[in-house]
């Protein structure tokens, strides 16, 4: 992960304010910092978006091509993730030093997307066990200032929404071998219902309360991390703990009971009073 | 292509421009707070963001640093969803490697390393979308972020991309322009003095005809250096003429953003986003 060097003199600062809900820049410990999010920006890809959460960055481009569905689920077709993890974020991650953090985010969204509600996968499917629509889900981190994975998973909502898949016909002849037809309308398309879709909120433990939206440095004060994916109807799809330190049974409870509200407002209930994120459920309704 | 006509009889390209003319070009300084230089550029539909970290300390082995003057790295990255087919990997191919390397000697050749000794200095391109001229892009882009990170250049380096068709050097390639198979030149060129700093040339041209091609692309460079300038000079002193960029996500990025078109000059029309303060 992208680290920043602290003192023990301002992790101590931030630790102190943390206790009394006041953080570096204002927030209290439940607060988001403002989040901007913008679809439609790669014109040759079939959806894409970009999201800003303070300083970390991330442009996610989705692309449809077909392909043979899988054995076990042939009428359906999948999703593929792929995270890249520029140089542009620090130096670190230059040649293949960005590759680690790049996988464990990939292998997140995967579990993530690994249900049977978050996606309609048998809309991309176009004939049972031969022909479907592969969503190629590339992700690109451009800046990094903390909290990548909710800030990866809006960015993903988004360009699902995005998405744009053009509708097929399956011609069969005489001799039964298959032609697959575009049609002729460029805008006559597919698009996905991403209302299932989860976004992901991370807790961060730093002393004794956690924080949502940790920035860099605030990640540098914390051992240990939740990480929970949740969608507008309160469903969790994947919890996980991150981090070297260990976590409290009850904390987890504790850290979960408004966590999940931050989640569900990331598209739902109870965070709908929190004004930075009714403007992201509202974005994905109209268009 | 058959049947796909590069140049019309009446001097059209596929496009609709004319054979020395530019694509648009949109550029941007200063758009990550956390690098020490950035900038973003779109030539068309071509869109690369370059990032400058330093000059600091060498990273890795000390035994790289040089006594007398800066290492200067680059590494060129494209995103695995700029082109039409999808890439599978971004960077690392031996195209990227090859890419770095000619804009290490690009940028060798400008910035005056003799100032920084025994430090480093990371340059990183990222291309968003690739519709031709990739190479020129981001040579034009990583001349901003250096310029952004304050690091002292000779000059801009400016770079273009000529190809020809039908007796017809063409300026500035695009896709559709280089995936027919002629000739291309890649350009990259210090305006003041037109010294060149790097010079490619693919495929077969007969030597009558590449001092026209060379032309073509040395003058394209020198149209680009004007737009650079205009956009150093804007981002650092904002005058009544261009009115201030709004700080905001990448101005030139978005397409609902209403745009406002200055007059024109010459064959380019040097197109700058004005952005409507943002509504909390």
């Amino acid at each position: 992960m992208a680290s920043v060097a602290l003192s023990e003199a301002e992790k101590v600062y931030i630790m102190h304010g943390v206790q009394e809900d006041l953080r570096v820049d204002g927030r209290g410990c439940e607060d988001y910092r403002c989040v901007e999010v913008e679809t439609d920006v790669v014109s040759n890809t079939s959806g894409s978006a970009r999201v800003k959460l303070g300083h970390t960055d991330i442009l996610v481009g989705v692309k449809a091509e077909m392909g043979m569905p899988k054995l076990e689920k042939p009428n359906e077709g999948y999703l593929e993730f792929f995270v890249d993890c520029s140089a542009n974020a620090t130096p670190e991650f230059e040649g293949r030093g960005g590759d680690d953090l790049g996988t464990e985010i990939a292998n997140t969204l995967y579990r993530i997307f690994n249900n049977k509600s978050s996606v309609d996968l048998k809309t991309l499917c176009i004939s049972a066990r031969e022909h479907c629509w592969v969503l190629y889900v590339d992700v690109l981190l451009l800046e990094c200032d903390g909290n990548l994975f909710d800030a990866i998973s809006i960015a993903v909502k988004a360009a699902l929404f995005n998405t744009r898949i053009p509708r097929v016909r399956v011609l069969e002849d005489e001799e039964g071998s298959k032609d697959i037809e575009l049609s002729d309308d460029p805008y006559d398309c597919i698009r996905l219902s991403v209302e299932n879709v989860p976004c992901i909120v991370t807790l961060c433990k730093i002393g004794y309360r956690h924080v949502v939206d940790a920035t860099l440095q605030e990640e540098a004060c914390s051992l240990a991390s939740l990480l929970v994916s949740v969608t507008s109807k309160g469903v969790v799809t994947c919890l996980r703990k991150v981090g070297k330190g260990s976590l409290d049974p009850e904390s987890i409870f504790e850290m979960m009971e408004p966590g999940s509200p931050s989640g569900q407002g990331q598209g739902s209930a109870h965070l709908f009073s929190r004004p930075s994120f009714p403007s992201i459920h509202l974005t994905f309704l109209t268009d | 292509m058959a049947g796909l006509e590069l140049l019309s009889d009446q001097g059209y390209r596929v496009d609709g421009r004319r054979a020395g003319e530019l694509r648009k070009i949109q550029a941007r300084m200063g758009v990550f707070a956390q690098a020490d230089g950035s900038a973003y550029i779109e030539q068309g539909n071509t869109k690369a963001l370059a990032v400058v970290y330093g000059p600091h300390e060498i990273r890795g082995s000390r035994a790289r640093a040089l006594p007398d003057r800066a290492l200067v790295n680059c590494q060129y990255s494209s995103a695995t969803f700029s082109t039409g087919e999808r890439k599978r990997r971004p960077h690392g191919d031996r195209k990227s490697c090859e890419m770095g390397l000619q804009l290490r000697q690009t940028f060798e050749a400008a910035i005056l390393t003799q100032l920084h000794p025994r430090s480093q200095i990371d340059i990183y391109v990222q291309v968003l979308q690739a519709d031709g001229g990739t190479y020129a892009a981001c040579v034009n882009a990583a001349t901003l972020a250096v310029l952004d990170a304050g690091i002292p250049m000779r000059d801009f380096v400016c770079a273009c991309s000529a190809g020809f068709v039908d007796g017809t050097a063409l300026a500035d390639l695009s896709h559709v322009e280089e995936a027919a198979g002629g000739p291309q030149l890649a350009l990259a060129l210090l305006p003041a003095s037109g010294q060149i700093a790097l010079l490619e040339m693919d495929a077969r041209l007969h030597e009558d005809h590449l001092e026209q091609v060379l032309e073509a692309a040395a003058q394209a460079a020198q149209d680009v250096h004007i737009l650079l300038d205009r956009v150093v000079r804007q981002h650092i002193w904002p005058s009544p003429d261009y009115p201030l960029l709004q700080s905001g996500p990448w101005g030139c990025f978005s397409p609902n953003i209403p745009r406002v078109s200055w007059h024109r000059q010459g064959w380019y029309a040097p197109h700058f986003m004005l952005r409507t303060p943002q509504l909390q």
